[in-house]
């Protein structure tokens, strides 16, 4: 039972940094209806963002995940200006490739300007831990979930109680008429992209800590699966990203713990394999039919 | 004779029905026409007769082989080997291909070779394609689109689309076809040329002839009998002249005072 | 309307086909092609059919696949682990008909229930299953897990052209006949396929086993040419590299894919020595194709020699 909670405890950290990375997803496929595969990446950047600012100029936690935030947000409106923007009315799968081509750009830079050797990120959150009942969390886990849950009532507030929210929210539901009713569709979309650019820069910089290690391909798995979290929690659908992403988080950890960790990605494969089966709109979503 | 008889047709979407407890039986070689106000459900009753929608309840029972048999829940692919075809309100070709290979697409349920005569090229496959071409090119004619077989359908004029459907739907071989609003969008000689093709394909090709449609100089002229939708109930049926005098059909489209 | 295969046109392209042969042939006895270019070569040969072969999936049927290299994946650890187990050719060809097979079942299984998806969601389902594959491979004995297997080379490039043209030939008779418009009339507007008696499931499912079956080829005739098979390099990012040619070719059109195969190769070698900014190129390049030619280098444009030699189309 004990074995059983701290993989629980150990699920929902991990859970916690998909969620971060799977809100960024949703909120942009909710928004342009784009899989933004770059967004892997952006995690990954905010992880060495995070990493430079430690090292090179010896600042604390603080100014690292801020400025690890900052400078996402901003490379997230970059390349939504530089890439995305132009290919407003293209197919879905041309927008895709165009991310993928991005996701490249990033990955290679990244390895051209830091090297492919993986680096060690300074530990910038205090050692040890506390044990109730048995079951060991350490102030690393606690601090990465109250930043995780701050940030995501942070984002709740923005997108249901400001003007901007309200603003993403029905660019979402039908951009066109958003436009006439007076919305900045433009600015709306670039708002967007960095939130969640900011969200994924977060969570790069909490990795980066929790496994004391970075490297410029880093955000391909992790963006996977938080793209899986988001699809589990029914993409679109914000707290459905945080949601799918705890699941995911947690399954994992699970299979690892009791199963196999050879097993631990094919696993989360299956569970998205099987819930775009049964029920593709995801955990949260509903189902739309075509009309004809 | 009747083809096809519906009986206490059902269709609820959530809370709402779009077709409720409808009746009705359509005779061999009639033509018909269905009407009503916009929503009134005509598109829905279409769709579940063709099977693109499965009824919440009641039957639809079509002659098979001088026999009726029911066929809620099949598949709209096997409904359309039975015998049913329609055409759809806002057009739906297969734009990127040509003229003659959207016709040769509904014809494929003819095509007798399989798998391996296509990936070896069999002899049956040579013998079978030129048979499908000439058949198509023969059915083309038939709707004066002959010239035009080598154009994508993409690049016809709106009403040559609009004949080239019927012509796809013909090309399954139907007894029963369904029009759905054939005339909209159409000046009024095209909607001419589209009223003596209709009449000619009926004639030709032996069929029973269901069509949806707003124009209703085009539907008096045309149909036998008319069957009129609103709010998803059958509220009158009868020929042209007993639906123009019908008090419940006026109020429909006028609204009650 | 033509009655049989032996028509004018289909002479002259055999004829083409044996002259490309003996040219390649020509080029290496003079040491204008060495032994690297002659991977060069094979490498794009093998492109090549795994493009043509995602086109049909993609770009033919419109059924949006990122899980190519599983199947990839399947057929070069079959041949490979029947190289391991038999002797050198007859392992070989025992392989890539095991690979054949069992990356047809494998693409039934996949098929069936996801191909009831569209879009998006179809291609992170494709995307999950091909992920899945690999993983199998990579925790199984025969397959020597992560270290994969190290072959000896039994393919030459004269093997690898031979079933380039099998497979064009396969995917080319098959988009060409009825079951090939059904595809397109599914990729065009599935309500309306299935109104005209399409069973588009049928067709999707096709069209995605045979695609499956002939990209197993490809990974069979690379493990017969390099030597090496790991999991790794059939990972989704192999996919992905495949789904490139084919977008930057244009999809639908096999031309492209073909084309696209050669330009990719060609600018892969050329920058060769610079092997970080080639990526990043990449990427850029990647970006403006799709902002400035979305549709590939071809769109959907065939090449056909009929109107190449006669300048314009034959009234079929």
């Amino acid at each position: 039972m004990v074995q059983f909670f701290q993989q629980l405890i150990n699920g929902l950290s991990l859970g916690s940094i998909y969620a971060l990375i799977a809100l960024g997803y949703t909120m942009v496929y909710g928004i342009i209806k784009l899989i933004n595969f770059a967004h892997g990446d952006i995690y990954m950047i905010g992880a060495y963002v995070g990493f430079i600012i430690s090292t090179k100029f010896n600042l604390g936690f603080f100014p690292s995940l801020i400025g690890a935030m900052i400078f996402c947000a901003i490379l997230g409106i970059l390349i939504e200006t530089i890439a995305y923007k132009p290919l407003r009315n293209a197919t879905r799968i041309t927008a895709l490739i165009t991310a993928i081509g991005v996701s490249y750009f990033l990955e290679a830079t990244t390895q051209q300007v830091m090297s492919t050797t993986p680096r060690s990120f300074p530990a910038l959150l205090p050692a040890g831990g506390i044990k109730i009942y048995g079951v060991g969390i350490s102030y690393q886990q606690i601090i990465m979930l109250f930043i995780t849950v701050v940030l995501m009532l942070a984002l709740q507030f923005v997108v249901n109680k400001t003007k901007v929210g309200r603003a993403m929210r029905a660019v979402s539901v039908d951009s066109d008429a958003a436009k006439l009713m007076g919305v900045d569709v433009n600015k709306t979309i670039s708002f967007t992209f960095a939130i969640g650019s900011a969200l994924a820069g977060a969570a790069g910089v909490m990795v980066g800590i929790y496994y004391n290690s970075i490297n410029p391909l880093m955000g391909l798995i992790p963006g996977l699966k938080a793209f899986i979290a988001a699809v589990f929690g029914g993409i679109g659908i914000i707290p459905g990203a945080m949601l799918g992403g705890v699941l995911i988080g947690i399954i994992e950890t699970l299979v690892s713990g009791y199963w196999s960790s050879l097993y631990r990605d094919a696993v989360v494969y299956v569970v998205l394999i099987v819930i775009l089966v049964v029920k593709p709109a995801g955990l949260l979503g509903k189902n739309v039919k075509e009309k004809v | 004779m009747s083809v096809l008889v519906v009986k206490n047709l059902t269709k609820n979407f959530g809370g709402l029905s779009a077709v409720s407890n409808v009746n009705l039986e359509i005779n061999e070689n009639e033509l018909v026409g269905l009407i009503g106000p916009n929503g009134a459900g005509k598109t829905t009753f279409f769709n579940l007769l063709t099977g693109v929608y499965e009824p919440s309840e009641g039957s639809i029972e079509l002659k098979i082989n001088g026999k009726m048999k029911s066929i809620v829940k099949v598949k709209p692919y096997n409904i359309t080997k039975l015998g049913m075809a329609r055409t759809f309100q806002n057009i739906r070709l297969f734009k990127e291909l040509s003229v003659l290979d959207n016709i040769k697409v509904a014809m494929n349920k003819d095509i007798k070779y399989g798998f391996f005569s296509a990936i070896f090229r069999l002899p049956k496959f040579y013998k079978e394609e030129s048979r499908i071409h000439d058949n198509a090119i023969k059915l083309l004619e038939v709707v004066g689109l002959g010239e035009k077989r080598n154009e994508l359908a993409k690049n016809l004029p709106y009403g040559e689309q609009r004949k080239l459907e019927i012509a796809r739907a013909l090309a399954t071989n139907p007894t029963v076809l369904f029009l759905d609003e054939p005339a909209a969008g159409m000046n009024p000689q095209e909607t001419n040329e589209l009223t003596s093709l209709i009449n000619k394909i009926k004639k030709d090709f032996n069929l029973t002839i269901i069509l949806i449609e707003h124009d209703m100089s085009l539907v008096m002229t045309l149909c036998e009998r008319i069957f009129v939708l609103d709010y998803g109930k059958l509220i009158a049926k009868g020929t042209p002249e007993e639906i123009k005098n019908n008090k419940r059909v006026v109020e429909a489209y006028l609204g009650e005072d | 309307m033509k009655k049989n295969q032996f028509t004018f046109i289909n002479l002259c392209w055999l004829v083409l086909i044996v002259f490309i042969y003996f040219l390649i042939n020509i080029l290496i006895s003079l040491g204008v092609l060495n032994a690297v270019y002659q991977t060069v070569l094979v490498t794009v040969m093998i492109n090549i059919i795994l493009a043509i072969s995602l086109n049909m999936i993609i770009g033919i049927t419109g059924q949006f696949s990122l899980g190519h290299a599983g199947f990839m994946a399947i057929g070069a650890y079959s041949a490979g682990v029947a190289l391991k187990l038999f002797s050198q050719s007859t392992g070989f060809y025992m392989g890539i008909a095991l690979g054949m097979f069992f990356s047809g079942i494998m693409a039934l299984i996949v098929a069936i229930p996801t191909l009831r998806l569209k879009g998006d969601y179809l291609a992170i389902a494709t995307l999950g299953f091909g992920e899945i594959i690999r993983i199998i491979i990579q925790n199984m004995k025969v397959t020597n897990g992560a270290a994969g297997l190290v072959l000896t080379k039994v393919a030459d490039w004269k093997i690898v052209f031979v079933f380039l043209i099998i497979s064009i030939l396969i995917i080319l008779f098959f988009s060409n006949s009825a079951i090939g418009r059904a595809c397109i009339s599914v990729r065009e507007d599935e309500i309306a396929s299935e109104t005209m008696g399409i069973n588009t499931t049928k067709y999707k499912i096709m069209a995605f086993v045979v695609g499956a079956v002939i990209a197993s080829i490809a990974g069979a005739l690379y493990a017969g040419s390099f030597y090496v098979i790991k999991p790794d390099m059939f990972s989704f990012n192999k996919s992905i590299d495949i789904l490139v040619i084919v977008v930057f070719g244009g999809m639908g059109s096999f031309t492209g894919s073909i084309l696209s195969a050669i330009i990719i190769g060609i600018i892969n070698t050329a920058l060769q020595s610079f092997a970080g900014i080639r990526t990043i190129a990449y990427g850029i390049i990647l970006v403006m194709i799709m902002i400035f030619r979305p549709k590939g280098l071809l769109g959907s444009y065939e090449f056909k020699l009929s109107k190449f030699l006669k300048g314009k189309e034959e009234n079929q």
